[in-house]
């Protein structure tokens, strides 16, 4: 019985912890369907690529992604000499043999390189506005990838009686409903080697999926680990109450 | 008292030792043969959990810092590298960071259980104070250690936090100028709170060690409240409570695994994410979960050393504990009064923590600071109240006589 | 609580005995795995990390490289000399019998099959780990001067205190004017 009102004070603490998350920030974000949900998700690979093409031809121009690494794309299925090639398309500060500064063409170890040199320059190329580094928004975000869906889908007409701030657009997901960064997604924008369609909806849930990636590459190890582990730990656990029923017997009998 | 067996041996290495340094016979003394009450229940366990937390933490944390760079420019950068280069240093990094509310969720329990059974009272105040300074180590260590990964979180709680020293009179300004080895939090502070969160772990494990050297001096409580009467009232350490607390070890992993791997950034807060800007406020500035009541009772008073001696106040109280319930029956099994404010208490507890977590507006600060108040008030006014006025049901003539006898379900 | 298939009270048949054992023995055996199986990682971090493991490997363009001239590329922290041999250079090599060597390697272990004017080596000294010079010593190799050994034009230990041979790291040719070290 007091377990049961320990147990119950302890969900009490949790749900009232999510919910005080959701209340503060007030936009109901739609949840959505990924691949990569569950004790069992996985990346969809297809998936990945086609939201590296729309990162690469569309965000790149303004956002950074400071902590992938060309040879990371192994991972979501790009093969050595890929991976090689895209490193190559990119030019890296160097120095000649006369200490002048020079540049050479970038390789798998690189980072990927960033639009701007500095947080000045992608402010004054912005409006003022700094377009996050987004290795880790998926993350830095509350609702995640649910919620950059939100945003890149969220663009609408400016709502009856809404004032909106000069340069800035509307959008459903964003908190406060204005947003500096212009619609970047459109209908056929990018074509996908794949073949796939790119509506706005399919680039947002591509792109969502290839930033959580970035943010988390270790996901699948993640849960692929935890399950064996969970498992193992049932097991233990049988096994280790029996020892201790056992021994109990000793004690009281029962 | 109860006299557990004097240890013995045959064999000649372990005489040799022994005759030389006693280590063997300490060990045998607290874990195999110390005599435990046989009627203990399932809330014992969290002390030997809170230990085996302690282990994890200095373990996993080692580590990190083979891999962790603590200057402003590098941190962030050196967490994520761990996160992703590292071999398992996702894992590490995950099994730390959840370890740390790991390491709180099992110390409340504990702590509550304390609470409920009256193991604060004669002869165990001291070990309570221990246990209470152990507390206010962990407390310290978590602070710091969400500072490291240098996120927007860690720099502005940092901030906030560091910034309440300056309520002291006169010296306050020059207090938090000292702390930051500058004029705002910044690098000196990143590496000062780096060495320190290395070094208190280690004051914690010696201040375990007295805490539990306090707890084998007058043995362990029970769910019964009385005192151990003599060897029927026992069983010895092992195997009983050694595969009792496996078990339960077994368990409490279980849990923590689902943290680890299935929910790992639920009980962090996104901006962390974020590389800390000292031009960019979060909307929202919130501590770790584990010090949400605290921060509620801070907050609660307009006055900013108000707040802060409320908030230190509300740990300081728990050393008054002792006398502030002055009631000769320890467990709350028999003090039905008793039982419904500690119930009461506890919601309040999670009330608090819940009202630290939203923003201080409106509803929310009433609640707050009704909350704040009835926290002092528990201890202050409803405690010795109850201690003057309870009568206790009857307790048992023995533990023995308890579970041996009857159905032994305390 | 007492659903016991047994008798709740102890019994000392050899039946029970055996069946406690098994279970004790299962349990501490599966707790040594887990210990393993946890303790494993806490190792394993302190091997190389991905962007280390990332610049273990480096490609060399040799195409600057004219006959009879070298350079020096770092490799894993470590100089990698790489030098364009002439035919006289390559004929004094070939030329050593192995009794005269203290380290009796013949040039063609040393070289790749078809590109002996490539010599690629790693330019520690074996005695103590100084870098020597190029086209020094008594031997139209490298010359170390922190303790005076010689090496031939195969980078052979010929005089002086070191005892092996420069060595040569692990590459292959991904093109007659490419190679990857490592």
């Amino acid at each position: 019985m007091r377990a049961m009102k320990i147990g119950a004070a302890a969900l009490l603490a949790l749900g009232l912890g999510a919910g005080a998350a959701a209340a503060s920030e007030a936009v109901h974000i739609e949840k959505q369907d990924w691949s990569f949900n569950g004790a069992f998700g996985t990346f969809d690979r297809a998936s990945l690529q086609r939201g590296y093409q729309v990162y690469k031809e569309v965000c790149a121009s303004c956002h950074s992604m400071k902590f992938i690494s060309f040879r990371n794309l192994r991972d979501i299925g790009f093969s050595e000499a890929e991976v090689k090639a895209l490193a190559a398309q990119y030019e890296y500060p160097a120095l000649d043999d006369t200490g002048e500064a020079t540049t050479r063409k970038g390789t798998p170890a690189d980072r990927f390189h960033a639009p701007f040199a500095n947080e000045l320059a992608a402010r004054a190329s912005n409006g003022g506005a700094l377009p996050p580094d987004l290795s880790l928004i998926a993350k830095a975000r509350v609702g995640g990838p649910d919620y950059i869906y939100a945003l890149l889908t969220g663009y609408h007409e400016v709502p009856a009686g809404f004032t909106l701030n000069a340069g800035m657009n509307y959008n459903a997901a964003f908190p406060g409903h204005q947003i500096a960064m212009a619609k970047p997604l459109n209908d056929d924008q990018v074509t996908f080697a794949d073949g796939t369609k790119a509506t706005t909806a399919q680039m947002a849930h591509d792109v969502a999926t290839f930033l959580m990636w970035t943010a988390e590459p270790k996901l699948e190890d993640r849960k692929r680990a935890g399950v064996k582990v969970m498992g193992f730990l049932a097991i233990l656990t049988i096994f280790s109450f029996l020892t201790y029923r056992r021994v109990r017997k000793k004690v009281q009998g029962h | 008292m109860s006299s557990s067996t004097p240890f013995q041996t045959n064999s000649k290495v372990v005489k040799w030792i022994e005759s030389r340094l006693p280590i063997i016979s300490t060990i045998d003394g607290a874990l195999v043969s110390y005599p435990a009450p046989r009627n203990l229940n399932y809330w014992w366990n969290f002390g030997s959990l809170a230990g085996f937390m302690l282990v994890a933490q200095i373990v996993t944390g080692i580590i990190l810092v083979m891999h962790y760079t603590p200057h402003v420019t590098l941190a962030f950068a050196s967490v994520e590298h761990i996160m992703r280069d590292v071999n398992y240093g996702w894992l590490i990094r995950y099994a730390h960071a959840n370890g740390a509310s790991m390491f709180f969720i099992v110390v409340y329990i504990h702590i509550i259980r304390g609470l409920y059974y009256g193991s604060y009272k004669a002869p165990r105040e001291l070990l309570w104070w221990l246990g209470i300074v152990i507390f206010l180590l962990m407390m310290a260590t978590a602070f710091m250690g969400y500072v490291l990964p240098w996120g927007q979180m860690s720099f502005w709680g940092a901030t906030v936090i560091t910034n309440l020293f300056g309520a002291v009179p006169y010296v306050g300004g020059d207090i938090v100028t000292l702390l930051w080895g500058g004029f705002s939090v910044d690098n000196p502070t990143l590496n000062r709170f780096f060495s320190l969160h290395y070094l208190l772990p280690f004051l914690i494990v010696a201040v375990v060690f007295l805490h539990l050297w306090a707890l084998h001096t007058s043995k362990s409580n029970n769910p019964l409240g009385i005192d151990i009467k003599g060897d029927q009232d026992t069983v010895p350490f092992h195997p009983y409570y050694t595969a009792k607390d496996a078990f339960g070890l077994c368990v409490f992993l279980m849990f923590f695994a689902y943290w680890v791997f299935f929910n790992p950034n639920y009980l962090g807060h996104p901006d962390n994410y974020i590389e800390a800007n000292p031009l960019v406020t979060p909307a929202h500035i919130v501590p770790e979960w584990y010090f949400l009541p605290f921060y509620a009772i801070l907050r609660a008073v307009p006055d900013k050393l108000g707040g802060v001696l409320a908030m230190g106040g509300a740990i300081v109280i728990l050393f008054f504990l002792p006398y502030l319930d002055f009631s000769k029956v320890r467990s709350a099994k028999f003090r039905p009064v008793y039982k419904m404010a500690f119930w009461i208490f506890v919601v309040n507890g999670v009330i608090l923590g819940y009202i630290g977590a939203m923003p201080a507006e409106g509803i929310y600060i009433t609640v707050g600071r009704i909350a704040s108040i009835y926290y002092f008030a528990h201890f202050f006014i409803i405690v010795p109240l109850i201690a003057w006025y309870e009568k206790p049901l009857p307790v048992p003539e023995s533990i023995a006589k308890a579970v041996l006898g009857n159905d032994a379900k305390a | 609580m007492a659903t016991s298939s047994s008798a709740g009270h102890e019994e000392h048949g050899s039946g029970q005995a055996t069946r406690r054992d098994f279970l004790i023995v299962a349990t501490c055996g599966l707790g040594a795995v887990a210990a393993g199986a946890t303790v494993w990682p806490l190792i394993d971090q302190m091997n190389p990390a991905a962007d280390v493991l990332a610049l273990s490997s480096t490609e060399v363009d040799l195409s600057p490289i004219a006959e009879g001239q070298g350079i020096t590329v770092m490799w894993r922290g470590k100089p990698v000399f790489i030098r364009h041999r002439t035919a006289k250079e390559i004929e004094e090599a070939e030329a050593v019998p192995l009794s005269e060597l203290r380290d009796p390697q013949t040039d063609a272990q040393r070289v790749k099959e078809g590109k002996k004017q490539w010599l690629i080596m790693v330019g520690i000294c074996t005695h103590l780990g100084c870098v020597p010079l190029g086209q020094q010593g008594d031997y139209d190799g490298w010359f170390c001067p922190c303790h005076g050994s010689h090496y031939d034009s195969s980078g052979r230990i010929r005089k002086g205190p070191a005892p092996l041979n420069l060595a040569i790291p692990e590459y292959q040719f991904l093109s007659d004017t490419k190679i990857k070290i490592g």
